[in-house]
């Protein structure tokens, strides 16, 4: 007989979980593995909600198995090391992301990137490699292999650093991968949410040219004056779209809901890149014309493996780039998700878990 | 009044050309300008006959100029050279591709990009400089500016690497460009036609392991043995399939017919490239999960600049690279075009313009 959830490790935890796709969010108590030797328990502070949590819990994407713990903004500090654990000490702030186990055998493994590799396991919802369940970060304390441990610098704020450990790495990476990091390049941002203003701020500190494109034109003043975009493009005013045909670089697209490449290609140079992280589940048309005739390219990235990880925190520390968030107690967490769908968020919500998680 | 095509220039020339989207070929007397100090006039040998002729004397993509006279696989020699020219002389074997002009000042023309140019002049159906129409290499003679001309190696014959000013450049472009050249790495060829046949050579001549992917069974023999490919895939073997998916590193997509790009995306190994060169006139499909999952990409390419396509030429003298022709007489054109719309050909058919072209 399956055990249950409590009684499948020995070290007591409690979270929030998701019992079924209606997706409501509750008390849960779980269990958690022992301090292996390469592992890394920590007390959770504050963990970051990601679209993706929302997803996950309703079941959007037909592969959850509930009950299921979200979370991969995980920020905490450490309270145990493993024996054989040489990257930390009891007492360092430490984060973890969308990972926590892979092959290390793997072409891709061996070239840091553990997010590519086959065997890949996610922070919550699958199986580790003894066979129970991951859980994620809507909880009290997390285990992690030091491996996918991201040590976080002291000046870092914890709270606006969790978002890092998805947003950040989602957007960091493709810039650096499709070489849209030059000081200079004119850089659009489709969709200002989570991805999307987190993109703005490393592409502004990178020395980019920053446009957001955006469907509200309410987001202007926002984008401009607080985020430092450059410029603002509504994507529906044809006029303007039209003035800015052929002058970006590149654009990275966060939008998951379908929407029509055509218009953004055109914002494209020759030699441009579109660059796709956020995921529509129903593909999108293409034409090849334009993409023939300017010799342009759509590409996909997700996240980053655990050494750009490292560098992207790392980035960000000596940039003083976090997300910018409201900070909500655990009990809100249901409200957060019905505010998320509706975009109703600038532009991640962060659960204050240490001093709001309240086991019963 | 406009002066018709045989006055409007001072020097004679005779070509065939189509004249409404029937896209039937026929004798059309024409003109071309004088050769002017950087222009360079050749006697035409050879030109290719490539698909984009056929779309274009159909009027497929709604921007024909009738008559047209097609035709950018042009070789021929030098009968005359202005005053300015520098780089070929009388007597000369020379190649001219798919374009004949472009601005020389923007950015693309300065990297020698002049293929993405925004004012490409392209060999017929565009307008030059002068405002005159241009004419392409289904004909006797063609005058072109310098830049635009290529030197055939001497070991490159004319009836084989005639197609390589245009199918040649068009999948070794993209090769170069999007890094799809390491030697060992695995290349899939999607369509084996002109422009697919020519990728295999090239893909074999850079050391690559190449997998050709047709929806053609009775292909398979052909490209493993005359052409040299590694293995042969046939897109509709579920079984096949599946055992190839993540096994390729890049994929040269030549298929022009609107066909689905999620199974050749799993064909790719994460970070995988996929190059489409052939025009499908309706959207495709592009499924966002596999690029964002395996941080692959779908990527566009346009022939090559000039200093490439001559790059691209040597290359091809260098290892022996033509492309697989059927020389036929200018009479048969039509016939030709049939054929090629049914895929009937292995893999251009070339016209022998010199020897073929009566008035």
């Amino acid at each position: 007989m399956a055990m249950s959830p409590e009684d499948e490790n020995p070290v007591k935890a409690f979270g929030w979980a998701a019992r079924d796709s209606s997706g409501h969010l509750s008390p849960f108590k779980f269990s958690r593995r022992a301090t292996g030797e390469k592992d890394v328990t920590f007390k959770v502070l504050y963990c970051g909600i990601c679209h993706s949590d929302l997803h996950n819990v309703k079941n959007e994407w037909g592969i959850t198995s509930y009950p299921i713990v979200p979370g991969h903004e995980i920020v905490g500090v450490v309270t145990e090391v493993g024996t054989k654990v040489t990257k930390f000490k009891v007492g360092d702030k430490v984060g973890v992301g969308c990972m926590v186990g892979s092959c290390h055998s793997c072409a891709n493994c061996k070239e840091d990137l553990e997010n590519y590799c086959p065997e890949m396991i996610l922070t919550y919802g699958v199986k580790y490699y003894d066979g129970t369940t991951t859980y994620g970060g809507y909880s009290d304390i997390m285990i992690s292999d030091e491996h996918f441990v991201i040590k976080i610098p002291n000046n870092l704020p914890l709270d606006g650093g969790a978002p890092l450990l998805c947003a950040g790495i989602t957007v960091y990476s493709p810039l650096k991968y499709y070489g849209l990091d030059k000081v200079g390049m004119h850089l659009g941002v489709v969709g200002l949410g989570g991805l999307g203003h987190m993109a703005v701020k490393f592409a502004k500190a990178m020395g980019l040219k920053v446009t957001v494109i955006s469907t509200s034109p309410n987001k202007k003043k926002e984008a401009m004056d607080h985020l430092g975009a450059d410029a603002f493009l509504v994507s529906r005013n044809t006029e303007e779209m039209e003035l800015a045909v052929g002058t970006m670089d590149g654009i990275i697209d966060t939008v998951s809901a379908v929407h029509a490449l055509l218009p953004l290609i055109g914002l494209l140079k020759t030699n441009g890149k579109l660059v796709m992280v956020g995921a529509p589940e129903k593909p999108l048309e293409l034409l090849a014309f334009p993409l023939l005739m300017g010799r342009k390219m759509v590409g996909g990235s997700g996240i980053g493996g655990m050494k750009e990880t490292q560098e992207m925190i790392d980035f960000a520390a000596k940039h003083n780039i976090v997300a910018d968030i409201e900070v909500i107690p655990m009990d809100y967490v249901n409200t957060a998700m019905e505010r998320l769908l509706k975009a109703d968020v600038k532009y991640r919500f962060v659960i204050d878990i240490a001093n709001s998680l309240k086991p019963f | 009044m406009a002066k018709s095509p045989d006055q409007e220039h001072p020097q004679k020339a005779f070509g065939w050309a189509a004249r409404d989207k029937s896209g039937l070929f026929s004798p059309f007397h024409f003109s071309r300008r004088e050769n002017g100090d950087e222009d360079v006039t050749i006697k035409i040998l050879f030109c290719g006959v490539c698909h984009s002729d056929v779309c274009i004397a159909k009027n497929e993509w709604g921007f024909t100029n009738y008559p047209v006279v097609p035709g950018h696989e042009i070789v021929g020699t030098v009968t005359t050279v202005g005053s300015n020219v520098k780089k070929f002389k009388v007597g000369e074997r020379v190649g001219v591709g798919v374009i004949v002009g472009s601005c020389k000042k923007c950015e693309s023309c300065q990297q020698d990009l002049e293929n993405y140019c925004p004012q490409t002049i392209f060999t017929y159906n565009s307008h030059y400089t002068d405002g005159a129409k241009t004419y392409g290499g289904y004909s006797d003679m063609i005058v072109v500016d310098e830049r635009y001309v290529l030197h055939f190696p001497d070991n490159l014959p004319s009836e084989g690497g005639a197609p390589l000013l245009c199918a040649g450049i068009t999948v070794y472009s993209p090769m170069k460009y999007y890094g799809m050249t390491e030697p060992g790495k695995h290349l899939g060829v999607a369509g084996l036609g002109g422009l697919g046949h020519v990728a295999v050579k090239m893909g074999k001549a850079f050391g690559l392991k190449v997998t050709v992917i047709s929806s053609s069974p009775k292909k398979e023999a052909e490209a493993i043995e005359r052409l040299g490919a590694d293995s042969f895939l046939v897109t509709s073997d579920p079984t096949k399939m599946k055992a190839a998916l993540g096994t390729m590193d890049y994929i040269i997509d030549t298929v022009s017919a609107v066909h689905a790009l999620f199974p050749l995306l799993s064909l790719l190994k994460p970070n995988g490239k996929l190059v489409t060169v052939g025009l499908p006139d309706k959207p495709l499909e592009l499924p966002i999960f596999p690029l964002v999952l395996g941080r692959k990409l779908v990527g566009g390419s346009n022939i090559g600049g000039m200093k490439e396509t001559q790059e691209m030429l040597d290359f091809c003298a260098k290892h022996g690279i033509t492309a697989d022709v059927e020389v036929i007489r200018m009479d048969y054109l039509n016939t030709a075009i049939e054929r090629l719309a049914k895929s009937d050909v292995r893999y251009r058919f070339v016209i022998d313009v010199a020897s073929s072209l009566s008035q």
